[in-house]
């Protein structure tokens, strides 16, 4: 059932995205040759559209285009000069260990953040943690890692100022501690963005559990503090806490394009921008299927933790 | 000497209407009930008559924006939050009203189990379940799960192997059919029966009469008849508070008349007795000041021109 959602979403997502670049003003020919275009006289343009298929009508193009995807062959990028799913691969691994990291932070503090807020509503935890997350969510992620950039590479110079490794060392001598470094620091605003929302999800639904009839009889029971949450709260705003967290894979890939264009990161934000830019119709449109998957797969994650973890889907279904 | 004792219990709420501007709305107005071991009192009336707010006043999970003034007394002493929080669970043990008040992603073997206080929990539990007719496999399963009747014995279950000595049965009723009703209501008159002390907080006074030594009857967040339940019968000439007779009549199998009016709001309580304005007997001494609790005829009523 699932997969055949995710198959028409994808035909779908190719189809406009195929439509979508066709009728942009990038001329595929240009866009491939490049500067050298003044060379190439309109007999020779007219070659290559006639050696690529671009005169054949437009639903022929996306066959032809399907066709090769299917057979896994994504094209070749051409501002990289390799193949895309090479390229993406590549790019793939730098944004999957910064986006990984913002993700576990950002889930971890926000979730820690809430659970205290809601525990201790309306005193001056709650009223400093509400501010802080307020503020965070209405904070822009670009300007985020600039204040960031500022004080952690400009003033402080703990950090490198940008890209994913040292400049002008050889690939064979980049260590693990020069990635890591280069890391942090785009890490931090992604997860600095994320906190804000988490925190605040998680505090209202702490407070909709806690004025429950349920957490009242618990209280009858003698049951407070601590005690009160780790046995009735935790268990009952987890399940929405990492749905949440999985459902937000958009966001953190919306935030990811930008932190790494602010850091010059070389993740798959950044490579989106540069073929969005550049003209890089294979490259863009390998991504836009990527980053569909990507933010499908979250979804699909999420909606099966619910099956699995709640007893109220799992074992509703069987009776 | 009574187990549970409240004297003078005035429950009210502060709340904030248009900016800064606070009211305080009155829920319950100088109640007094009091319950010994072994029997059960049932506490009658009309929603909103502030019968469950008492049950949380006695186990202190009132919200935090409740003012709270009177004396509740366990045992003799009085019930402070300090011993509401050592107390509750312990000795003084809820019934709550529906399958809601059960953690929902919890198995109800291990919720019942929470409330054990001695040792050996599975083993209280288990055997409580077999008292109940509740079979094995209901300790895994989840509140979602149960049946109505299920539900009810579970929540049963939850304050009988507390061993509390104090059973708060917030209407335990509702919606349950006359069998498990009945059911439901033996266990309550059993655990009487071994020396605890019952509160059965109901609408119903029908399944009241059925179980209950007592009766207390509320009106507007206060009691205005306190009555042996011997005397709920003919024309409630035994009764006592006219509130109390027109209820009794107003039962389908007695003359089925209804009262004329209804129930004043917290925030619009008339200044003398509660009852005055529906009442048939009312002359101007009853719009002065409330009238006090006063003993008559082995029961108490709240009423100046009682008999």
């Amino acid at each position: 059932m699932k997969s055949i959602r995710m198959a028409t979403l994808l035909v779908a997502i190719c189809f406009i995205s195929f439509l979508l670049i066709k009728n942009s003003p990038i001329d595929p020919i240009q866009a491939y040759i490049g500067a050298d275009m003044l060379n190439v006289g309109s007999e020779q343009r007219e070659k290559i559209a006639e050696y690529w298929g671009l005169n054949e009508p437009i639903m022929v193009q996306f066959f032809n285009w399907g066709s090769a995807l299917l057979a896994g062959d994504m094209g070749t990028s051409m501002i990289y000069r390799q193949p895309v799913s090479e390229v993406i691969g590549e790019r793939f691994v730098h944004s999957v260990v910064l986006m990984l990291t913002a993700w576990i932070f950002s889930g971890v503090i926000g979730f820690t953040m809430g659970v205290v807020a809601a525990m201790k509503r309306d005193t001056w935890i709650d009223r400093s943690m509400k501010w802080y997350c307020y503020m965070l969510a209405s904070t822009p992620t670009f300007w985020m890692g600039l204040l960031v950039l500022i004080v952690f590479a400009v003033w402080l110079g703990w950090f490198p100022i940008g890209l994913g490794v040292p400049a002008g060392v050889l690939a064979k001598d980049v260590t693990t501690v020069d990635q890591l470094k280069h890391l942090i620091l785009p890490a931090m605003t992604l997860s600095i963005v994320g906190v804000g929302n988490v925190a605040l999800h998680t505090r209202q639904k702490l407070i909709d559990v806690l004025g429950s009839e349920y957490i009242l009889f618990a209280r009858a029971r003698g049951e407070w503090g601590f005690i009160l949450f780790w046995r009735h709260g935790l268990r009952n705003i987890v399940i929405p806490a990492l749905t949440l967290q999985f459902a937000a894979f958009s966001e953190l890939f919306g935030g990811a394009v930008l932190t790494e264009q602010v850091f010059s990161y070389p993740g798959l934000g950044q490579a989106t921008v540069e073929a969005g830019l550049r003209g890089d119709v294979p490259l863009l449109l390998g991504l836009v299927l990527f980053s569909t998957m990507f933010v499908f797969g979250g979804n699909l994650i999420a909606d099966l933790i619910y099956r699995l973890l709640d007893p109220r889907m799992r074992e509703g279904r069987s009776r | 000497m009574p187990i549970l004792e409240v004297e003078n219990l005035s429950v009210s709420f502060k709340k904030y209407t248009r900016g800064f501007k606070q009211t305080k709305s009155t829920v319950i107005t100088s109640l007094d009930v009091t319950v010994e071991a072994g029997e059960i009192l049932a506490v009658v009336g009309a929603s909103g008559s502030g019968k469950s707010l008492l049950a949380h006043a006695i186990l202190g999970i009132l919200p935090s924006n409740a003012i709270t003034s009177g004396v509740i007394k366990y045992g003799g002493e009085e019930l402070t939050p300090a011993r509401q929080s050592v107390l509750s669970g312990k000795e003084l043990a809820l019934i709550p009203q529906s399958v809601n008040y059960l953690d929902p992603l919890m198995r109800v073997g291990s919720q019942v189990r929470t409330s054990v206080k001695k040792e050996n929990a599975i083993a209280a539990q288990r055997e409580v379940f077999q008292r109940y007719h509740l079979n094995a496999g209901v300790e895994k399963m989840y509140p979602f799960q149960l049946s109505g009747g299920m539900a009810r014995r579970t929540l049963l279950a939850t304050a009988m192997v507390s061993g509390a000595r104090v059973i708060i049965a917030d209407e335990p009723t509702p919606g349950l059919d006359s069998v498990v009703i009945v059911e439901a209501l033996n266990h309550l008159k059993e655990s009487a029966v071994n020396g605890c002390a019952v509160m059965l907080i109901t609408h119903d006074i029908e399944s009241a009469l059925q179980v209950a030594d007592r009766i207390a009857v509320f009106y507007a967040g206060t009691t205005v008849e306190i009555s042996p339940v011997e005397h709920f019968n003919g024309n409630g000439e035994q009764l006592r508070h006219p509130y109390s007779k027109a209820l009794w009549r107003a039962l389908p199998q007695n003359d089925f008349i209804p009262i004329k009016g209804s129930q004043p709001r917290p925030s619009q309580l008339p200044s003398g007795c509660l009852f005055a304005p529906r009442c048939e007997m009312a002359t101007p001494d009853c719009e002065q000041e409330r009238p006090a609790m006063r003993n008559l005829r082995n029961g108490m009523v709240r009423c100046i021109h009682a008999t």
